[in-house]
């Protein structure tokens, strides 16, 4: 889940990383009274979930008070990727001598969380990483011990930074690091990280990615944030499709049968499974097929909720065919899955035979998946055939 | 919508013992039995193809007292 930039600059603070002196503003009056009480030249920015606010003209300076509140009024009516902003925030505008880059993030690859560094902030950390390899400098630890100043000292003067620049900026990469841990985020970021011309450091834009499923953990800073459980936090509001795929899942408590992303293809997916729901998906665009979702199914969820899944994917206008692809499960029963898909594409009015593409979750009860499958003239396969193939084969009868 | 996957046959004997009609709603995990005002026992059919085929049931019943049949191979479970 996505928080506002003023709420992660709250956390941060809450870690005493320096931040620029402010608040926010929900109305041009209060971002007049901010202005005027920074006495001082001021930048706002809308507070959307979306990316590219600068370009969007969603970042504004203002010298003066009048300035601001005119600012605020333009920032506050318009919307960035169709979000309005819920609010502006409204900082001293900070003199700014060089800009750097801070990051943590999980290596899927490596198993471990990465921090990355960089002495080129303020654009786009892939970007630097391919124009720029010898400004970026990356090192994985340990979630086992703690994350020290001396292992953040080694990262940054690995870049050639020395002296008390280095001693600063390895204050506020240990101190990222510990919000990272303490608030099981999935990312956190610092972009850019200015140096003033007094030689201070100030976060001047960040980013944090908590983990969904960490959200109970910390619904105390949740709550002290106002983040509402029902809010998704995603990068833009939920699709009408995606609403009534967390219905579904929100049928029973058995199981999952959920997590509805909506695209714009024909193949409807019924996958999951120990990650399996992103290796599927992957594969299917591999072979140029068009997912029309991304879904996740998993811990044995109940025959209606996997009809009620089938038939929500089938009703979505383009859908020509559904592939129920896991892998290999042991917690969820294959055979149940089957009758949930098979009586979702009865219900929706079509053959089973001629909507599935491909049926593939080996595992618990593929017995009785197989049988329950061939009464219906469904294509199936057993463990023996890839997550990756069975892809191929969806794509190859669905078309791109 | 009817049953697709499963059929329960209740015999009549074992539908109205109400003794069995109450422990058949407690132990069946997915809620297929329920108990009549009367007491008897009857068949939730909504809850059918969410049968696990646990055989708590069959185990519950006396024999021949409940069948549970897989219709999409003609199996039978029973005691």
């Amino acid at each position: 889940m996505r928080f506002y930039e003023f709420e992660c600059k709250l956390l941060l603070a809450k870690m005493g990383v320096p931040l620029p002196h402010g608040g926010t503003a929900s109305t041009p009056e209060q971002a007049r009274q901010l202005a005027t009480e920074l006495n001082a030249p001021v930048v706002l920015k809308s507070q959307v979930l979306s990316g590219g606010r600068m370009k969007a003209g969603g970042v504004k300076f203002a010298d003066t008070p009048e300035e601001a509140t005119n600012a605020a009024a333009e920032i506050l009516k318009l919307p960035i990727r169709d979000q309005l902003p819920v609010c502006v925030s409204v900082e001293a505008k900070a003199a700014v001598a060089k800009e750097y880059y801070l990051g943590v993030t999980y290596d899927a690859l490596a198993k471990k969380p990465v921090m990355i560094f960089s002495d080129m902030g303020g654009i786009d950390i892939e970007q630097v990483a391919e124009e720029h390899p010898d400004h970026i400098a990356t090192q994985h630890f340990s979630t086992l011990v703690p994350y020290t100043d001396f292992r953040a000292k080694e990262l940054i003067a690995s870049l050639g930074i020395t002296g008390g620049e280095l001693t600063a900026l390895t204050g506020i990469a240990t101190r990222l690091v510990r919000l990272f841990q303490q608030y099981d985020m999935t990312l956190a970021e610092i972009n850019p990280l200015g140096k003033l011309e007094d030689g201070s450091f100030v976060v001047l834009d960040c980013h944090l990615d908590m983990e969904d499923e960490a959200r109970e953990r910390h619904q105390a800073v949740l709550d002290a944030l106002g983040i509402s459980p029902d809010e998704t936090r995603q990068g833009r509001p939920p699709t009408d499709f995606e609403i009534r795929g967390a219905q579904v899942d929100a049928v029973d408590h058995r199981g999952v049968a959920g997590r509805v992303v909506e695209f714009d293809g024909n193949l409807g997916l019924v996958i999951g499974a120990g990650g399996g729901s992103l290796t599927i998906f992957d594969a299917v665009q591999k072979y140029g097929g068009k997912p029309a979702n991304y879904c996740e199914i998993g811990g044995n969820p109940s025959v209606n909720k996997a009809m009620e899944l089938t038939k929500l994917i089938l009703s979505k206008p383009g859908v020509e065919k559904i592939a129920v692809i896991m892998n290999v499960v042991s917690n969820t029963r294959a055979d149940i899955v089957a009758r949930g898909v098979i009586k979702g594409v009865v219900e929706s009015g079509h053959h089973p035979a001629e909507k599935i593409s491909i049926f593939r979750i080996p595992g618990s009860w593929e017995a009785d998946a197989f049988k329950i499958l061939g009464k219906y003239g469904v294509e199936y396969c057993d463990r023996s055939v890839s997550m990756s193939e069975a892809a191929r084969r969806a794509v190859e009868k669905t078309g791109a | 919508m009817t049953a697709m996957f499963i059929r329960v046959d209740l015999d009549p004997s074992a539908a109205s013992d109400r003794e069995l009609a109450k422990k058949l709603a407690e132990i069946c995990p997915v809620n297929i039995f329920a108990q009549a005002p009367d007491g008897s026992a009857t068949i939730v059919e909504e809850n059918l193809d969410e049968c696990v085929l646990c055989e708590l049931c069959v185990e519950a019943a006396p024999p021949g007292g409940i069948r549970v049949v897989k219709l999409y191979d003609g199996a039978v479970l029973e005691r």
